[in-house]
């Protein structure tokens, strides 16, 4: 009898510790607020300032960031005494804020935060999904005061049928990064970045007669990133990928052979675009903070990682404009609001973002805080404010300047045209990617050929998604 | 040699009562037999009480992570998601996966990679078993060489080939270079970048094949071997008549796990060569899935291609279950 209540207590403890288990595993409340889904009632009014309400928030700085994180703790101390019951939880990620993986697995699973970050692109996905909040009604020139000074090509990047339903936080255009150490070993001025696609092929052409393995350029082929910088690229002739409707695909053209034979010659004939190919995002930036890569196109925040996490160093590099001087691609980060969130934790989120990204002096345009925390200060991003707004940013940024901002001045005084990526653009990526690769892994590749494939693919992708 | 049949039936517990003896006709109950069946039955579960707590735990594990899933993939797949609005799409997303030209691209590179990993993955693991088995000293060391590549992170396995491969300054064109070869391009090439990534794929998981195959020769009866011998066989013949017919089961076995698991490949060109490699030629059918559900945010065609590929697999496994149900026979 003993033997067997000792079987039964084992039994028991298991049956309780899978219950609990399952439990664990179960799905969680939001948490938060706890009221009715948002409406449109007083919606415009401000967040009062003794609203008690509770938000969860993407992309606080993990523990190994530790600059960053002081900030976010400070930012929300300040916060705290405006707001003195709002709760700000922040929600950290060990790398980039969005992991696209994890990002559509937490869209499918309802269980992103409250207030949640992204990138422009993903507008489509997120309200496919169903997950966003209209936060139109809430954002007022009372409830964000620089509203009037935020460019409207950026805050249309987050509009859908006339509503609004993300806030931008940081913005970017691409242009041409160049290494001015190599520049400067290969006799060419890296004050003056190559505009054009010919320049590029000589200066890499120079760059790359300084031997020892080096590039004078570099591209993306693989894993969707191909296609995205042949879209740049084709931004920058003033071409497109696709119709205005969205419908056909329209880079079957002069302007997309010109891209791909300019890259097929720079690859085969002056071979100063290296051998190793089928690169993706984070490859070319290794090779430039190793020196071997005198230009490749990028973003200024590519500089911003090749310094932090690589250990290269600012005044080694320098920016100008895309090539062809006719657009660029744009692109940047935003925060969502849940749908489901409350009327009050929507305004919590909106004063938070507001408080954090939109306030002169203040979160992220504190440069004096960021300069004094070792932190880079100087880089031609974000950049989404015009008028009065831009001018104060511009003269308290460059007070507080970490690196030699001159680097940039090619890039910055010569704003292009920033234009949003395609519809459905990592599909398209996706058959770009093949001509590209198509070009740098095959001598004899037929560019024609690439790209009359390529068009009629896509044209099937964007039959596809109607 | 075989077992006798009647001694097979229960190989523990006792024996079985011979057909005839105290049976009885069905419906037909002895007095009180319902009260003792059910206080046996009782007593039966009483006694396995913890057996059947921790049968609820596993079981609750398969559901939740294997069996649901599967049946969530299987609605998905008849699905489509639009602004929040999840309604019956019927085949749509299967014509949709068909009409993508990068489909049959998939199934043509998947169907490639397993008949390469066939050929290099089955026939090198058994060759290699066969020479350890021969060998009469450092058996054990190289049982550990051979097995070590199993025990590296297939990441960090993956990365060391990426730089194998390089064609710039990788280790095996150096090689080729240094013995005046023609140097090849690897992984980007459309012609090599398959092989490539299977000839990286087959280094990585032979070790454990290797030690199946060994295991199944150390089985073998020396007497047969000596028998061939006696008769003047050689190294090829013993091969031939005795190893494989004697190890042919666990060969069936092997050879349907492999393409089992070949075609289920991922990780390797996804890191070798970012996925679909030189104008799509490593585009795999699982890199597809993983395409249409995280980069397309596209579940309903993610979940029709996981259909097919369980349909295509549950044929292969069916014939496995078999075969494994004949070799515990």
């Amino acid at each position: 009898m003993k033997r067997f209540r000792h079987r039964g207590l084992a039994a028991a403890a298991l049956v309780v510790a899978v219950g609990l288990t399952g439990a664990a595993c179960g799905t969680s409340s939001s948490g938060g607020g706890g009221n009715a889904p948002a409406g449109p009632a007083d919606a415009s009014a401000p967040l009062a300032h003794d609203a008690k309400v509770t938000i969860s928030v993407d992309c606080m700085p993990p523990a190994t960031k530790k600059a960053e994180l002081k900030e976010w703790n400070e930012d929300v101390a300040t916060f705290h005494k405006t707001y003195p019951n709002v709760t700000v939880q922040g929600k950290s990620t060990t790398g980039q804020c969005e992991d696209p993986a994890t990002f559509a697995a937490q869209l499918k699973g309802g269980t992103e935060p409250n207030v949640f970050y992204s990138y422009f692109t993903d507008l489509q996905q997120v309200l496919n999904s169903g997950q966003a909040a209209d936060i139109t009604p809430y954002v007022t020139a009372k409830s964000l005061p620089t509203l009037g000074d935020i460019q409207p090509d950026v805050l249309n990047v987050l509009k859908d049928s006339g509503k609004l339903y993300g806030l931008p936080t940081s913005n970017y255009t691409m242009g041409i990064l160049i290494n001015r150490a190599l520049f400067k070993q290969a006799g060419l001025d890296p004050d003056k970045p190559p505009a054009t696609w010919a320049q590029v092929r000589t200066d890499a052409k120079a760059i790359a007669a300084l031997g020892h393995g080096t590039a004078g350029y570099g591209d993306y082929s693989a894993g969707n990133n191909g296609g995205w910088h042949f879209t740049a690229e084709m931004y920058g002739l003033g071409g497109d990928v696709t119709t205005a409707d969205g419908t056909k695909a329209d880079f079957d053209n002069a302007k997309g052979r010109q891209i791909l034979q300019n890259l097929h010659d720079m690859r085969w004939t002056d071979n100063s675009m290296g051998q190793t190919q089928l690169l993706k995002w984070g490859d070319l930036q290794k090779q430039m903070v190793s020196g071997k890569l005198g230009m490749f196109i990028a973003a200024p925040d590519d500089i911003t990682y090749m310094v932090e996490v690589l250990g290269g160093h600012y005044q080694d590099y320098g920016m100008g404009p895309m090539p062809g001087g006719q657009g660029t691609l744009l692109g940047g980060n935003d925060y969502f609001f849940k749908k489901g969130d409350t009327p009050d934790q929507i305004k919590a989120g909106i004063a938070w973002l507001n408080f954090k990204f939109f306030t002169e002096g203040q979160g992220q345009f504190d440069y004096a805080r960021t300069k004094a925390d070792a932190l880079p200060v100087g880089l031609p991003e974000p950049e989404f404010f015009t008028g009065a707004s831009k001018a104060t940013d511009d003269k308290l940024k460059a007070a507080s300047a970490t690196m030699p901002v001159a680097n940039f001045t090619a890039f910055a005084d010569h704003p292009l045209t920033g234009h949003a990526e395609p519809p459905n653009a990592q599909e398209i990526y996706k058959v770009l990617d093949n001509a590209m690769s198509g070009v740098l892994t095959n001598k004899n590749a037929n560019v024609g050929s690439l790209l009359s494939t390529a068009s009629s693919q896509v044209d099937q992708v964007l039959a596809n998604s109607q | 040699m075989t077992t006798p049949a009647a001694s097979r039936s229960v190989p523990h517990g006792p024996a079985l009562p011979p057909a005839g003896h105290g049976t009885r006709a069905p419906g037909e109950l002895a007095p009180g037999a319902g009260r003792r069946d059910r206080g046996a039955l009782r007593r039966s579960i009483r006694r396995n009480l913890t057996a059947y707590a921790f049968l609820v735990g596993a079981l609750l594990c398969f559901a939740l992570f294997s069996w649901f899933p599967m049946v969530r993939e299987v609605i998905l797949a008849f699905q489509r998601t639009h602004r929040g609005t999840t309604t019956w799409a019927g085949w749509h997303n299967l014509r949709q996966i068909t009409a993508d030209p990068a489909f049959w691209q998939a199934w043509r590179n998947t169907a490639q990679f397993t008949g390469y990993a066939l050929v290099l993955g089955f026939a090198v693991p058994f060759v290699v078993a066969v020479v350890l088995n021969e060998l009469r000293h450092f058996q054990g060391y190289l049982r550990i060489l051979v097995y070590l590549p199993v025990m590296l992170p297939p990441v960090a396995s993956v990365l060391l080939f990426k730089y194998f491969y390089d064609p710039g300054y990788g280790l095996f064109n150096e090689i080729l270079h240094a013995l005046h070869l023609p140097t090849s391009q690897w992984l980007q090439s459309t012609h090599t970048a398959m092989l490539s990534v299977v000839i990286a794929s087959t280094w990585m998981n032979m070790g454990g094949a290797t030690l199946i195959y060994l295991a199944a020769l150390q089985g073998i009866p020396g007497e047969l071997y000596e028998a061939v011998e006696l008769d003047g066989a050689g190294l090829l013949r013993r091969v031939w008549h005795v190893t494989i017919p004697q190890t042919r089961l666990v060969l069936s076995l092997l050879l349907l796990m492999q393409i089992i698991s070949t075609m289920q490949v991922f990780t390797e060109p996804y890191l070798l060569t970012g996925g679909a490699g030189p104008q799509g030629s490593t585009t795999t059918v699982v890199y597809l899935i993983y395409q249409y559900a995280f980069n397309f945010d596209n579940y309903g065609a993610a979940a029709a291609l996981g259909l097919v590929l369980l349909i295509v697999l549950a044929v292969f496994s069916g014939i496995y279950v078999r075969l494994n149900r004949e070799t515990g026979e």
